[in-house]
C-alpha cells in the first residue's frame, strides 16, 4: 500500500498530441480516487502513465516514496483491471490468477493459498478450472478483479472495469468493488464514464477536461459547489440549468436577488432545486409551457419551454406532475440554490 | 442465423460457373494424378513400344533402393531446415514489424517481394550469391577463414537449398504471422507486463501460444511447399548434387522420370510422395490441432 503523487505531469503523444498538460494530484494511502471526464480528456492516459504502460513526457510520478518514471510496469507493483478484462484466453482461471505470482517467484504453497483466498472472496472457486471463454461477462470481471487482488499490490488501477456489463450487474459489482476496496484498504484509481459509479465509489472525485483537472473533491462537494461551469454541467444528471442573467433581468416583473455577486453573468440551478411553489426566501420566477414529461421511476423529468428564454429548462419533480404536457406552469428559483458563474473564465463566483 | 442464399432459376448456370475451375483441376491435377497411379503399376520397355502391367513391382523396387532411403532422409533434413528457418525468421521479422506497425508499410512491402519470385529465379539468385568462383558470399566467408564450396560438400549444398527455399517462403509466413500478431490484443501483453513478465516471457507465455493457430496452418503449408514446390529451387542451385546429397523425394521423381526415363519407378515415387504428405497432414490435424484450440 502506498500513496501516489503526480507532479507537473505532461503527456505528449507522437504527432504532437498533448493528452495531459501539467497535472498535479496527490492520492493518499488507501484512498479511492475516481477520474471522470468527457471522452478523450486523458483519463486512460493518466492511468496508463501511473501503470507504466505509457511513457511520461515531463513531470514526476511517485508511488510510495519512489519516483517510478523510469520503472517498468512490473517494477511498480501495481495491478490494473482493463475494460476488456484482458484475461489470458489460453489459460484456465487458476493459471490466470497464478501468472503474476509465478513471475514474481512466489513460493508454491503461498501461490496456492493466495489464489484460493482470492477465489473465495470473489466467489469464483467453482470456475478455477475453466477457460475465460467459458465464463459470462460478470464472471470474467470477477476473474479480472481476482488477478488484481492475489498480487496484493501497492495500488489498483481500474480503467472502466464495469462498462461492458449490463446495468444490474454493474450495480452489484460496484458495491462489491467498494466493499473489497474498503476491506483491503488498497490505494485505488478508478476511471469511469458512469455518474452513479463516480459519485458512489469515490472518496475523492477528480473531474478532468481536455488534459487538465477541473476540480478535485468529495463527490458531494463537487455536486453542491461546482468550481466551474464545466463541472456544473458534468456532475449531476440531468445536468444543471444555466441561464444568462441579462436575459433573466429582462423578464417582466423580475428583480434579481441581492445574493448574486456583481461579477456574475450566468446563474445555474439544479433541476431538483427548481420549485413549483413560491419559496419563503428571495427568488426568481419563471413562466412557461410543459414541453415533455419523462416519468423515471419515483420522479419525473419535466422539460419546460420558458417564456423569453431559448433553452429548455429541466425540472425534477418528485412523484408525478399534476399538469399535463402543453399546460402552463410557474417555476421558482430560490436564491440559496443558485450557482453564479462568470462566462468569460467559466469559473464560479461567490 | 440466416445465411444469404442465391437462388438460380437456371439449373445449368451453377455448373457453367464452376466449369473453368473444374476443368483446370481435371486437366492439371486429376488426370495426371490418375496417369501417375496407372503407370506406377506398369513397366515400359526401353524404347517405349510396350507397356506391361507389373502389379507392385515398381513400388517394391523403389522401396528397396538405398538411393530412395537417401532421398527420404534428405527430404526430412531439408523439410525440417526449411520449416524451421522460414518460420523462425518470419516470426522474428513479424514481431519486429508488429512493434512499429504504423511506420512499417514500406518494410512490409519489401519483405513480401520474395514471395512473388519464381522458385527457379530464387534458385538462380542464390546460386549466384553462393557460387564458389564468382559468388559474393563465399568471398565474404573466406574472409572469416571458412571455405565454401557446395559443389564438393554435401552439407553445404544442403544448407544452400535450405536457405534458398526458406528465403522464398519467409515472406509468405511473415504475412500470416503479422496478421496473427495484430489479432492478439495489446492489452494482453500489457496485462502480462504488469503481471511481472519481461518481453521474452511475455512472448513465449502469452503471444506465442495465442499464435498457435497461425503457426499450425503455416506448418502444413510449408511442409507441402517443401515436398512439392521446392523442385525449381533445387534444380537451379545444386541439381540434386553433389553425389545425390540434395536429392529430395520430389527431385528424385524428376531425375528418374524425366532424365532417367524410368516412368514406372518415377510414378510409383510420386504416388508414395503424395501418400507421405497426406499422412503428415493427417497426423498434424489429428494431434497438433488438438492442442492449438484454446
Ligand atoms: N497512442 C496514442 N497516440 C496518439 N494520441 C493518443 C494515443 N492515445 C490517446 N491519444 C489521444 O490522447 C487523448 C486522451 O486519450 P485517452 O485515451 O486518455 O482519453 P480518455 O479520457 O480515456 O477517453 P475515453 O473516455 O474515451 O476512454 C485523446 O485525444 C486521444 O486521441
Ligand atoms: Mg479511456
Amino acid at each position: 500500500m502506498a500513496s501516489i503523487k503526480i507532479s507537473s505531469v505532461r503527456k505528449v503523444y507522437p504527432g504532437n498530441v498533448e493528452a495531459i498538460s501539467d497535472l498535479n494530484l496527490d492520492i493518499s494511502d488507501g484512498e479511492l480516487v475516481v477520474l471522470v471526464g468527457p471522452s478523450g480528456c486523458g483519463k486512460s492516459t493518466l492511468l496508463r502513465m501511473i501503470a507504466g504502460l505509457e511513457s511520461i513526457t515531463a513531470g514526476e510520478v511517485r508511488i510510495g516514496d519512489k519516483v517510478v518514471n523510469k520503472l517498468e510496469p512490473a517494477e511498480r507493483d501495481i495491478a490494473m483491471v482493463f475494460q476488456n478484462y484482458a484475461l489470458y484466453p489460453h489459460m484456465s482461471v487458476r493459471q490466470n490468477l497464478e501468472y503474476g505470482l509465478k513471475n514474481r517467484r512466489t513460493p508454491k504453497a503461498e501461490i496456492e493459498q493466495r489464489v484460493n483466498e482470492a477465489a473465495r472472496i470473489l466467489e469464483i472457486t467453482r470456475f478455477l478450472d475453466r477457460k475465460p471463454r467459458q465464463l459470462s461477462g460478470g464472471q470474467r470481471q470477477r476473474v479480472a478483479m481476482g488477478r488484481a487482488i492475489v498480487r496484493q499490490p501497492k495500488a489498483f488501477l481500474f480503467d472502466e472495469p464495469l462498462s461492458n456489463l449490463d446495468a444490474k450487474l454493474r450495480g452489484q459489482m460496484r458495491i462489491e468493488i467498494k466493499r473489497l476496496q474498503r476491506s483491503l484498504k488498497t490505494t485505488s484509481v478508478y476511471v469511469t464514464h458512469d455518474q452513479l459509479e463516480a459519485m458512489t465509489l469515490a472518496d475523492r472525485l477528480v473531474v478532468m477536461n481536455a488534459g487538465r483537472i477541473e476540480q478535485v473533491g468529495k463527490p458531494v462537494d463537487l455536486f453542491e459547489r461546482p468550481a466551474s461551469l464545466f463541472v456544473a454541467g458534468f456532475i449531476g444528471s440531468p445536468p444543471m440549468n444555466i441561464f444568462e442573467l441579462a436575459t433573466l433581468r429582462q423578464l417582466p416583473g423580475t428583480t434579481l436577488p441581492a445574493s448574486i455577486p456583481a461579477k456574475a453573468d450566468l446563474v445555474g440551478i439544479r433541476p431538483e432545486a427548481l420549485r413549483l411553489e413560491e419559496p419563503a426566501e428571495p427568488f426568481i420566477a419563471l413562466e412557461g409551457t410543459v414541453e415533455l414529461i419523462e416519468p423515471v421511476g419515483g420522479e419525473s423529468h419535466v422539460y419546460v419551454n420558458l417564456n423569453g428564454i431559448e433553452t429548455l429548462a429541466t425540472v425534477v419533480v418528485q412523484g408525478r406532475l399534476a399538469e399535463g404536457e402543453g399546460s402552463h406552469i410557474k417555476l421558482f428559483m430560490p436564491a440559496s440554490a443558485l450557482h453564479s458563474f462568470v462566462s468569460e473564465t467559466g469559473q464560479r463566483v461567490e | 442465423m440466416q445465411t444469404k442464399r442465391s437462388i438460380f432459376t437456371n439449373r445449368w448456370l451453377p455448373y457453367v460457373l464452376l466449369a473453368p475451375q473444374l476443368i483446370i483441376t481435371l486437366i492439371f491435377f486429376i488426370w495426371p494424378a490418375s496417369q501417375a497411379v496407372t503407370s506406377s503399376f506398369e513397366r515400359q520397355d526401353p524404347f517405349g513400344f510396350r507397356t506391361t502391367f507389373v502389379w507392385f513391382e515398381n513400388y517394391t523396387r523403389v522401396l528397396s533402393d538405398p538411393s530412395y532411403a537417401n532421398a527420404l532422409w534428405n527430404t526430412a533434413v531439408f523439410a525440417f531446415g526449411v520449416v524451421a528457418v522460414s518460420m523462425g525468421f518470419a516470426l522474428l521479422l513479424a514481431v519486429c514489424v508488429d512493434r512499429a506497425i504504423r511506420t512499417a508499410r514500406l518494410y512490409t512491402t519489401l519483405l513480401v517481394w520474395p514471395y512473388a519470385v519464381a522458385p527457379v529465379v530464387a534458385g538462380v539468385l542464390w546460386w549466384f550469391l553462393f557460387n564458389p568462383t564468382i559468388g559474393l558470399l563465399p568471398y565474404i566467408l573466406e574472409g572469416f577463414g571458412y571455405d565454401w564450396n557446395h559443389r564438393v560438400s554435401g552439407g553445404q549444398a544442403m544448407a544452400l537449398i535450405v536457405i534458398a527455399s526458406a528465403w522464398k517462403q519467409i515472406s509468405y509466413n511473415f504475412l500470416f504471422f503479422v496478421a496473427g500478431l495484430q489479432s492478439v490484443p495489446a492489452s494482453l501483453s500489457e496485462a502480462a507486463s504488469i503481471d511481472g513478465a519481461g518481453p521474452f516471457k511475455r512472448f513465449w507465455t502469452i503471444i506465442f501460444p495465442l499464435l498457435s493457430p497461425t503457426t499450425f496452418f503455416l506448418m502444413i503449408i510449408n511442409i507441402n511447399y517443401v515436398m512439392f514446390e521446392s523442385f525449381g529451387t533445387i534444380d537451379a542451385t545444386t541439381s540434386g548434387g553433389p553425389g545425390q546429397s540434395t536429392t529430395t523425394l520430389v527431385y528424385k521423381v524428376y531425375v528418374d522420370g524425366v532424365a532417367g526415363l524410368n516412368i514406372g519407378s518415377s510414378s510409383a515415387q510420386s504416388v508414395l510422395l503424395m501418400g507421405i504428405v497426406i499422412f503428415l497432414t493427417f497426423i498434424q490435424f489429428r494431434y497438433v490441432e488438438r492442442r492449438v484450440n484454446y
